[in-house]
C-alpha cells in the first residue's frame, strides 16, 4: 500500500465539494431580471405603453391570442423600442462577454477589450466615416466601416506583438498602446477637418448611444456577436488554466499559443461589432466580470456566459434609465455608464483588496 | 469542437527501469549565453533523480528540456520514446508534470480547484472517472486539505508551494519534473515531499527534482546528478558521488562530506572553523 492510498482513504470520508452554489441562483435571477425587464423597457418611454398591451402584442405577433394594437403604439413598439431592446441585449452580452474573456486571457482583473486597440479602432473607422461623409451602406454605413476598421486595429497589433510564433502579453499590451495613442491622433485629425455638423456628430457618436437603433442595425450586429457568443464557452476550462501562468498551462496540455489567437479575435468580434453600432459604452466589459467574480468566484465556465447575460440585463437597464431619467431629453449611454460605473468600481476594487488581502 | 478533435491516448503503464525521458547531447541558449554544454542525462521509471549544482548551473534549465518546454540549439530531448518537439502539447500532458520554480494563480480559485486543474488533460478520456479520488489524494499527499475551501491568494508562500505540488500529483503521469519544490517549505514538509518523491518512484514513476539541500538529495535521491557551468560532472547513486573535493570545487566552498554517528548515511556541511 502506497502512501498515496493511505491519504485515499483518510479523506474518503469527507470528500471535498465545491461550496459555491451561487452559480444557479445567480443564473436564475438574471433570467428573471431579464424577462421582467424587456416588457418594462418596451412599455416605458415618451409614449407609455401599459405592459400588459406590450404582453399581447408580443403574444399576438407569435401566434399565440393577444391582439394586437393601434397603429401607433404597436409602430412604436415593434419599429422604435423592440429593435432598440434587442440591440442593447445584443451589445450588452457582447461588452460583458467579451470584458470576462479579456480578464481571463490577460490573467488580469483589469484588462479591458480596449487595450489591444479595438475601440479605438473602430472610433477612428465611424469618426472616419462621418466626417466624410460616407454614406455608401445606409444607416450601417457607420457600424460598418467601424467593425471592419476595429477589428483591422486588433489583428494589426496583434501581428506586431507576434515574434517567433510566440506573443508576449506585455508587449500585446505596449503595442496597444502605441496604437491607441496614434488612434487617438487620428480621431482629433479627423475632428480637426471636420465641418461643424460633423463634428457633433462625432462627438454624439463618441459618447455612445443606442438612439439609432434599427431592425438592420440588428441584424448587422448578429451575426458576430451570436459567433462569439457560441465559440466563447468553448474555452472556459482553458481560460481557467490560464491563470495558472503560461507554462503551467502548456503543461497541462493548453496550446497557449493558439487559445491566444482565437481569444483576440472572438473579442475582436464581439466588441467591434458592439462599439460599431452603439458608440463606446465604457465600464461594462470591465465591472461585470468583476461583480460574478466576487459572487460567484472566479471559475470561467460560469464567469463567461455569466458576464453576457448579466451585461444584457445591465446593458439593457442602463439604456432604459438613459432615455427615462431625463426625460423628454435623452441621456448618452455611454456617459451613464462611465458616471456610474467608475464610482461602483472604484468601491469594488477597495471592497475585493480587503476581502482578500490582494490581488495575487 | 471538441468532438471533432482526436482524443489524446494515454501512455502505456511504465515497466521500472524504463526511460521516460532522455537528453543526449543536449545544448541550450538562453539569448547569447549557452546554459547547457552537451548533457546527456536519462530518466528512468521507478528512480528519483536529484539534479543538484551552484545557482546558474543549468538545473532548471535542463528540467526545462526535460519538459519539452525549451527550444534546443543541438542534440535532442526525447519523452516516452519520442522526440520532445513531436509531441502535441495534449498528449504530453498525459505523460509528464511539471512543477514550476513558483506557484502563481492570478484569480482567487480555491485550493480545491487549484488542485483539481490537475486533472484537466484527462477531461474527456475514460481516467476523467478518477478525478475525485486523485484530487483527494493528492491533497491528503500534499497536506493541504485542511484549507480546501480556502482562495489560493489567501495561503502563506509554502502552502502556495504545497498546493502546487498537489495538483502536480493529481495529474498522475508517469514522470515527474519539480523545480525546487522544498525551497519554500519547513522541515517538516521537506521531508514530507521527497517522501512523496520516494512513494511516486515506488509506485512506478520517474521523479526528476531539481534541490538545493545536499542533505535531502542524498538521504531520498536513487541517483544524482550535479551540474556545474551547464555540464554533468557526476552522476550516480549519492553515496558514490558525494565527495567533499569534487563539491568543494563545484560549489567553490569548502565542503566536507562524513557518515552519520549513528546510521552511517551520508552528511554534508560547509566548512566551518568557528
Amino acid at each position: 500500500m502506497t502512501l498515496l492510498d493511505k491519504a485515499v482513504e483518510a479523506t474518503a470520508e469527507k470528500p471535498v465539494r465545491r461550496v459555491r452554489g451561487g452559480t444557479w441562483l445567480l443564473t436564475a435571477g438574471l433570467v428573471v431580471a431579464l424577462l421582467v425587464l424587456v416588457p418594462v423597457a418596451a412599455g416605458l418611454g415618451a409614449y407609455p405603453i401599459p405592459t400588459g398591451d406590450v404582453l399581447g402584442s408580443v403574444l399576438h405577433r407569435t401566434g399565440l391570442g393577444g391582439a394586437a394594437l393601434d397603429r401607433v403604439p404597436e409602430s412604436v413598439l415593434w419599429n422604435v423600442r423592440f429593435p432598440r431592446i434587442v440591440l442593447a441585449l445584443l451589445v450588452g452580452a457582447s461588452l460583458g462577454c467579451a470584458g470576462a474573456l479579456m480578464q481571463g486571457m490577460f490573467s488580469n482583473p483589469l484588462a479591458e477589450p480596449s487595450i489591444i486597440g479595438v475601440s479605438s479602432g473602430a472610433a477612428v473607422g465611424a469618426v472616419g466615416a462621418i466626417s466624410l461623409g460616407l454614406n455608401f451602406l445606409g444607416t450601417v454605413t457607420i457600424p460598418t466601416v467601424a467593425f471592419v476598421t476595429g477589428l483591422a486595429t486588433v489583428l494589426l497589433v496583434y501581428s506586431m506583438s507576434r515574434s517567433g510564433g510566440r506573443t508576449e502579453v506585455v508587449t500585446l499590451i505596449l503595442t496597444g498602446i502605441a496604437v491607441n495613442a496614434f488612434a487617438g491622433a487620428l480621431i482629433g485629425l479627423f475632428l480637426f477637418f471636420a465641418d461643424t455638423a460633423a463634428v457633433n456628430q462625432i462627438t454624439f457618436w463618441q459618447l455612445g448611444s443606442l438612439a439609432q437603433a434599427t431592425w438592420s442595425k440588428v441584424l448587422a450586429v448578429l451575426p458576430f456577436a451570436a459567433v462569439g457568443l457560441v465559440v466563447a464557452p468553448l474555452y472556459t476550462r482553458r481560460l481557467d488554466l490560464l491563470s495558472l501562468g503560461e507554462r503551467p498551462a502548456r503543461h497541462l496540455g493548453v496550446d497557449v499559443e493558439r487559445l491566444r489567437m482565437v481569444l483576440v479575435l472572438v473579442i475582436a468580434l464581439l466588441t467591434a461589432a458592439a462599439v460599431g453600432v452603439s458608440g463606446i459604452i465604457g465600464f461594462v466589459g470591465l465591472v461585470i466580470p468583476h461583480l460574478l467574480r466576487m459572487a460567484a468566484g472566479p471559475g470561467h465556465r460560469f464567469l463567461v456566459p455569466g458576464s453576457a447575460l448579466a451585461g444584457a440585463v445591465v446593458l439593457l437597464g442602463a439604456d432604459l434609465a438613459a432615455r427615462t431619467v431625463a426625460a423628454p431629453a435623452e441621456l448618452p449611454l455611454g456617459v451613464l455608464t462611465a458616471l456610474l460605473g467608475s464610482p461602483f468600481f472604484f468601491w469594488l476594487l477597495r471592497k475585493a483588496r480587503r476581502g482578500q488581502g490582494g490581488w495575487a | 469542437m471538441r468532438f471533432l478533435r482526436s482524443r489524446p491516448t494515454p501512455p502505456p503503464a511504465a515497466e521500472p527501469g524504463d526511460v521516460l525521458a532522455e537528453a543526449a547531447g543536449l545544448h541550450v541558449r538562453l539569448g547569447a549565453r549557452e546554459v547547457l554544454a552537451g548533457v546527456d542525462m536519462t530518466v528512468r521509471a521507478g528512480e528519483v533523480l536529484a539534479l543538484v549544482g551552484p545557482n546558474g548551473a543549468g538545473k532548471s534549465t535542463l528540467l526545462g528540456a526535460l519538459a519539452a518546454d525549451l527550444p534546443v540549439a543541438a542534440g535532442g530531448v526525447r519523452i516516452h520514446g519520442r522526440a520532445a518537439d513531436e509531441w502535441p502539447v495534449a498528449e504530453l500532458a498525459l505523460r509528464r508534470a511539471v512543477l514550476p520554480q513558483a506557484a502563481s494563480l492570478s484569480f482567487p480559485f480555491t485550493v480545491e480547484e487549484a488542485v483539481r486543474m490537475g486533472r484537466a488533460p484527462w477531461a474527456g478520456t475514460e481516467r476523467e472517472d478518477e478525478d475525485d479520488v486523485a484530487v483527494a489524494a493528492a491533497m491528503g499527499a500534499a497536506e493541504v486539505a485542511g484549507f480546501a475551501v480556502r482562495p489560493f491568494s489567501a495561503l502563506s508562500g509554502g502552502e502556495r508551494a504545497r498546493v502546487a505540488l498537489a495538483r502536480v500529483l493529481a495529474q498522475r503521469v508517469p514522470l515527474l519534473l519539480l523545480d525546487e519544490p522544498t525551497a519554500a517549505l519547513d522541515l517538516r514538509h521537506q521531508e514530507l515531499v521527497l517522501r512523496v518523491c520516494r512513494e511516486r518512484a515506488r509506485a512506478g514513476d520517474a521523479v526528476v527534482v531539481v534541490l538545493h539541500d545536499l542533505g535531502l538529495a542524498a538521504a531520498y535521491a536513487h541517483r544524482v546528478a550535479i551540474l556545474s557551468s551547464g555540464r554533468v560532472v557526476a552522476d550516480g547513486p549519492p553515496a558514490g558521488i558525494f565527495d567533499g573535493r569534487l563539491l568543494s570545487e563545484v560549489y567553490r566552498q569548502p565542503i566536507e562530506v562524513f557518515p552519520h554517528p549513528r546510521t552511517g548515511a551520508v552528511l554534508i556541511s560547509p566548512v566551518r572553523d568557528f
